[in-house]
């Protein structure tokens, strides 16, 4: 395996970052064919494998499980999302890929290494972006990344160029002197996720990458995300931001209560489990309610609460009977909330 | 051009570190990397850090040195200046590597979150431990100094020996730095740090020979300060500026790395059952 950063082949795109001059980073890969052909049958990763396997996983914290025999498989090359409510086991389980929390049962491997058994192997080889802000404060930005350039022993020729890509990644280039405490909160979030990206890892475990920021900064770091993706980075991301999911994962996998649930193309899930349009009623108040929905399952159809109004879902299926007597309610997409709520009674957000 | 060729020739010749170890092996490279950290870290904090661990000892061994000396005159033939700047040398080495290992070892692992941080990089428990451990050491090295400078100042004769100081110091300060970081991640909360502050290391300063000899103490208390891993230090300090025969310095220095031994295997256990769950 080599340390020097370059282990996947250049981006098959152009670079999608407009002013981030990313090709020039890819010159030394034709450079060095015979370490990374050297590199890849030892890192056990053969192309076309998945990037993470859990079988049966499970994990106790005493009498509560928080991660139930769990089997998940993220393929190589994707952007993975893991969508589920707080306390489904999404933190337990990104710390289970580090080793930073332990199984009780099962099986883990992460880009071919058996995990905890070779975790370090696997650590060298993806960057963690954790869920807490644990930026140095007193350092700088520019100080910040080149103590993680050292912790993921980017070696000393390579170390200033590293640095200065993820300055660049981060769009953080005239901040780069600022001390972290400086740097407004968008900005540190920004910093934090180029932290774990300093050694141009083969995957990267985004944990909550976007929680507490407001919806602006979201959109920012949403951007950042989709550059790892062109560049051929597998990103396994937990959210428990619906919109977040369905815009960047290419495959998502709903948990709750330890488990997945459901796990596929947020579109097919949706099309599957919702129907394309859902179509919200408004309920009476009082007793009312629980009758029409009473009607509306003698029909065959699912329906969820949604706040004031009574969301059908796979509105396209209404019988005619039905729909004479409820009348026209209001029309809107199928999403993965109504896929989540469906599957698990349970509310994401 | 040259960027390519050394990047051609890098992979091939050298692996990662990584690549040749096997996995859970005890590596350097991670040690480094938790000592470049340090490293950027007091490039920031040198200046109040450095203030701290000169001029407090060198007080303490003015005030009592001078004022307490006037009064005490000579111990054991010695000068009592003399006598006590090499003891302090000791108790500037337990300060500056304990109360590190304690505190800033606490708050980075409970408050900042930066060893989870570590963690998930290609870094385990026993290299960040060793890592955060040999940073205070190298300090107390340094720092330990400072003292003896001071009472050479005031006439305590130099002598080659006096190079062999900092490795006392290092070695001392690198166990007591050590037991900090076990008790950080032993104690339940950081109230109940002031046992430890009180309980522990206030005897562990005072009953070591640092500011009077040991023989003057109860026979008890002579068998605690024996195994009080300070006291070791101290006469080894000593041994440096008054003479100590090479075979009771060798059974002083075990003395020391056996104490190096006990906590860093208690210190990992301690950090791993609280890092990794």
């Amino acid at each position: 395996m080599s340390l020097s950063g370059h282990r996947h082949p250049p981006g098959p795109a152009e670079p999608s970052d407009p002013d981030g001059p990313e090709g020039s980073l890819d010159l030394s890969v034709p450079a060095d064919p015979a370490g990374a052909a050297a590199a890849r049958p030892r890192a056990g990763a053969d192309p076309g494998a998945s990037a993470i396997a859990l079988r049966e996983v499970v994990k106790r914290f005493g009498a509560f499980t928080a991660v139930d025999g769990l089997n998940l498989e993220v393929p190589a090359g994707t952007v993975f999302g893991l969508l589920g409510p707080n306390g489904a086991g999404k933190s337990t389980t990104m710390k289970m890929l580090t080793a930073q929390s332990r199984a009780d049962s099962g099986e883990i491997t992460v880009l071919g290494h058996p995990v905890p058994r070779a975790s370090k192997r696997a650590r060298a080889e993806m960057g963690v972006v954790p869920q807490h802000d644990n930026l140095d404060e007193e350092l700088t930005v520019r100080e910040n990344l080149a103590v993680f350039t050292h912790l993921y022993r980017v070696p000393r020729a390579r170390r200033a160029e590293a640095v200065d890509r993820a300055l660049r990644l981060a769009h953080l280039e005239d901040r780069a002197d600022l001390r972290a405490d400086k740097l407004s909160g968008g900005m540190r979030r920004r910093l934090l996720i180029v932290r774990g990206l300093v050694h141009r890892p083969r995957l990267v475990l985004l944990d909550e990458p976007t929680v507490g920021l407001d919806p602006q900064v979201r959109q920012e770091l949403w951007g950042l995300i989709t550059a790892l993706r062109a560049e051929g980075v597998t990103v396994l991301m937990s959210t428990h931001y619906i919109e977040e999911a369905e815009r960047l994962a290419d495959v998502v996998a709903l948990m709750a209560k330890g488990r997945i649930v459901a796990r596929g193309v947020p579109a097919d899930l949706i099309a599957r489990y919702a129907g394309s349009t859902v179509e919200e009623f408004p309920i009476p108040p009082g007793p009312a309610a629980a009758e029409i929905e009473e009607r509306i399952a003698a029909a065959g159809l699912t329906t969820r609460r949604t706040g004031a109004t009574l969301s059908v879902l796979h509105a396209g299926e209404i019988p005619d009977s039905l729909r004479d007597s409820l009348g026209a309610g209001s029309a809107r997409a199928g999403n993965l909330e109504d896929v989540f709520v469906t599957l698990t009674g349970e509310r994401v957000e | 051009m040259s960027a390519d060729t050394r990047s051609a020739e890098r992979p091939a010749a050298a692996p990662g570190p990584a690549a040749k170890a096997p996995p859970g092996r005890f590596e350097l490279a991670p040690i480094a990397g938790v000592l470049a950290r340090e490293w950027a870290l007091y490039r920031r904090s040198w200046k109040p850090t450095t203030f701290a661990s000169v001029v407090e000892p060198v007080i303490m061994l003015l005030a009592f040195g001078v004022g307490l000396g006037s009064l005490v005159g000579a111990i054991g033939g010695y000068e009592y200046i003399h006598f006590l700047g090499t003891g302090i040398v000791a108790t500037s080495v337990l300060f500056t590597s304990m109360f590190p290992g304690l505190i800033d070892t606490y708050v980075r692992r409970v408050f900042q979150h930066t060893y989870d941080g570590m963690l998930a990089a290609p870094v385990d428990v026993r290299e960040l431990v060793t890592g955060e451990a040999s940073w205070i050491a190298c300090k107390a090295g340094v720092y330990g100094c400072a003292p003896l400078v001071v009472a050479i100042g005031f006439g305590l004769p130099a002598s080659w020996a006096m190079l062999l100081v900092p490795v006392i110091a290092f070695t001392t300060g690198f166990g007591f730095a050590l037991t900090g970081i076990w008790m950080s991640a032993a104690v339940p909360s950081i109230k109940t740090m002031d046992y430890i502050i009180s309980g522990v290391i206030t005897p562990l300063f005072l009953i070591a020979g640092t500011f009077f000899p040991i023989d003057t103490l109860p026979a008890w208390a002579q068998v605690v300060a024996k195994i009080n891993p300070l006291y070791h230090c101290v006469e080894l300090v000593r041994g440096t500026a008054f003479g100590l025969d090479p075979g009771t310095a060798a059974g002083h220095f075990a003395a020391l790395i056996a104490f190096v031994a006990v906590v860093w295997c208690l210190a990992v256990f301690q950090m791993r059952r609280k890092l990794i769950d």
